[in-house]
């Protein structure tokens, strides 16, 4: 089974290798917009999906990196590739800043201050003069390797693949150790895993920091890619669409963020035949799916076998409950 | 020798007076309990030991280290675990993952070691699971290990609880209620469980309970609270006699 479950991830990544040969540039440009999602939603997922920190604020953390980038590039004329972990500091930096007045919050109240995070970032990015206010920054240099230059649209498309499975990578291998399980812990009781042992303050800070390293890293790439960036593409909106691609898919599960990031960008795609119509109809669509599916497309399962119940099973004497 | 020792201990909640120079001692490798009415301060008390509230005044010490001003997380870490009244699991969680929680304050792999599956980070995670699955024969729920804690038989839940308590390791385990909604049988098998505990990983219990037949068996030492005054303390047949205690159960007799 899980040998099986090995193979078939293998199959979609050659198939994701493939794909840019057999796709027209249309298509491919919305793959490559699926995958930026696919980062986006995997740093989000730490957070909400693992902490269960509502954080309606997330497009600001992509915003930092495509800034650092963007500014590092064009007036200090730094190497792509330098700016990278430049950008994850400030990140991981900017997610302590917001992290920090939030720690005693719960649940609405908690969502009220990331979001006004959100939209501080976006509005000193329109006016400060070191991000171009509202024009934003544009002719950002593309990346080299070595003589090459990252400029096609397939080049960006391989870019950004990798670093979707390196994210999901990185997502799945936190929530299997003995941090992402206290990421859990806090999330399904914060008292009981304070009573654990469980630093509640540090692991939400480092889930923070986590989840806006992850988030931007997909701004530095998205700023080299555009060659120009806006406050525009920062928006509130842009934070909503990547929360409502994790609670689509299946809040903490991996494969369903994934998922949940494919249907947002694709969906509306799908239905550009139907003009107007198009955005009240994928609308509709999500009411009719959270009704009849609130827990997501494919919810994370913490239950490791069937509930077949195995009072039946009872044989042995030592550790059965009743005397 | 004591473990634990609280002295002049004081908790307002504003004009409301929770606990009132409260003081006790608990010896090692006994099993104790806080007995008192409802509203007592029982619970107050624990959550101070714990660090869950901070008292207005007064000193506790583990093993002759003051816990005042720490995090419960660092008091967890100096040797001190408890179970709550209301059963606080990590409800969708399995069993074994919620076993696993008490090891977090007994491991150090961080994000380093996850990312990259160390050597060290592979060898952590099997004690982690090792010591875990020690943890659930001991309290006999191994059967429902891989099922989601909120789907176990009410009793199993509250093993279970104490099961991750035992995972840090403790010197001294605070139960709240143990035996709450549990039914005869459950509870015999709660007083081997609590026995256990004491006997094979000398652990020191104490505990708050208001099933006076479970008290009396498994107690060696009482104190009893009452509006947040200590009054009285002894074996359960001397607390049980006393008449300050049955008045503070019964009220007193009106002579008219």
């Amino acid at each position: 089974m899980k040998k099986y479950k090995k193979h078939s991830l293998l199959l979609l990544v050659i198939v994701m290798f493939i794909l840019p040969l057999l796709l027209d540039i249309y298509w491919l440009d919305v793959l490559t917009l699926v995958l930026f999602y696919v980062v986006l939603t995997q740093g989000l997922n730490i957070v909400v999906g693992y902490t269960g920190l509502l954080d309606l604020g997330y497009a600001a953390f992509f915003a930092v990196g495509a800034y650092t980038t963007a500014i590092l590039m064009t007036t200090f004329h730094w190497s792509f590739w330098l700016t990278l972990p430049v950008a994850a500091i400030f990140a991981a930096v900017a997610g302590i800043i917001v992290g920090t007045p939030t720690l005693r919050l719960r649940s609405d109240y908690l969502a009220i201050v990331t979001l006004g995070f959100g939209e501080i970032v976006r509005i000193l990015a329109i006016n400060l003069d070191i991000t171009g206010s509202a024009s934003g920054i544009y002719g950002i240099p593309r990346p080299t390797i070595g003589s090459y230059v990252l400029s096609s649209q397939q080049d960006f498309y391989y870019l950004i693949l990798i670093v979707a499975i390196l994210s999901v990578l990185v997502v799945y291998r936190l929530g299997h150790s003995r941090i992402g399980r206290a990421w859990v812990y806090i999330r399904e009781d914060e008292d009981a895993a304070e009573a654990m042992g469980i630093n509640r303050i540090r692991l939400k800070l480092l889930s923070y920091a986590t989840g806006a390293v992850i988030g931007s890293l997909a701004g530095s790439i998205f700023a080299v890619k555009m060659s120009a960036i806006a406050p525009l593409s920062f928006s509130f909106l842009q934070s909503v669409m990547i929360l409502l691609a994790v609670v689509l898919g299946g809040l903490g599960s991996i494969p369903g963020v994934v998922i949940g990031a494919a249907l947002v960008i694709v969906l509306p795609e799908v239905l550009r035949g139907a003009e107007d119509w198009r955005y009240l109809i994928f609308g509709v669509a999500l009411v009719i799916m959270m009704i009849f599916r609130p827990q997501g497309i494919l919810p994370k399962k913490y239950e490791t076998e069937d509930r077949s119940d195995p009072e039946e099973e009872t044989n042995d004497k030592n550790h059965s409950i009743s005397v | 020798m004591s473990i634990l020792t609280v002295k002049n201990l004081k908790l307002q909640f504003g004009g409301l007076l929770a606990v009132n120079d409260l003081s006790f001692t608990v010896e090692k490798n006994t099993i104790s309990s806080i007995i008192g009415p409802n509203g007592a301060g029982k619970t107050s008390v624990f959550n101070m030991i714990t660090g869950f509230y901070r008292p207005t005044s007064g000193e506790i010490e583990l093993d002759g280290t003051s816990l005042i001003n720490n995090k419960p997380s660092q008091i967890t870490k100096l040797g001190m675990a408890r179970t709550f009244q209301n059963l606080r699991l990590f409800p969708n969680l399995s069993a074994l993952d919620n076993v696993k929680s008490g090891m977090h304050c007994r491991t150090k792999e961080a994000v380093w070691g996850a990312l990259f599956h160390t050597k060290s980070q592979k060898e952590e995670e099997r004690l982690i699971d090792e010591v875990a699955q020690e943890c659930i024969d001991f309290v006999g729920v191994r059967k429902y290990m891989k099922r989601s804690a909120k789907n176990l038989p009410y009793g199993a839940q509250r093993y279970l609880e104490i099961a991750r308590a035992l995972a840090t390791k403790p010197k001294i385990l605070l139960l709240d209620e143990p035996a709450a909604g549990l039914n005869f049988e459950e509870k015999q098998y709660l007083i081997q469980l609590i026995r256990r505990i004491r006997d094979e990983f000398q652990i020191t219990v104490l505990m708050i309970e208001h099933d006076m037949g479970l008290i009396k068996e498994i107690s060696e030492h009482i104190t009893v609270i009452d509006y947040g005054c200590k009054i009285a303390e002894g074996t359960p047949d001397e607390v049980l006699k006393n008449e300050k205690v049955i008045e503070a159960y019964l009220g007193k007799e009106d002579v008219i």
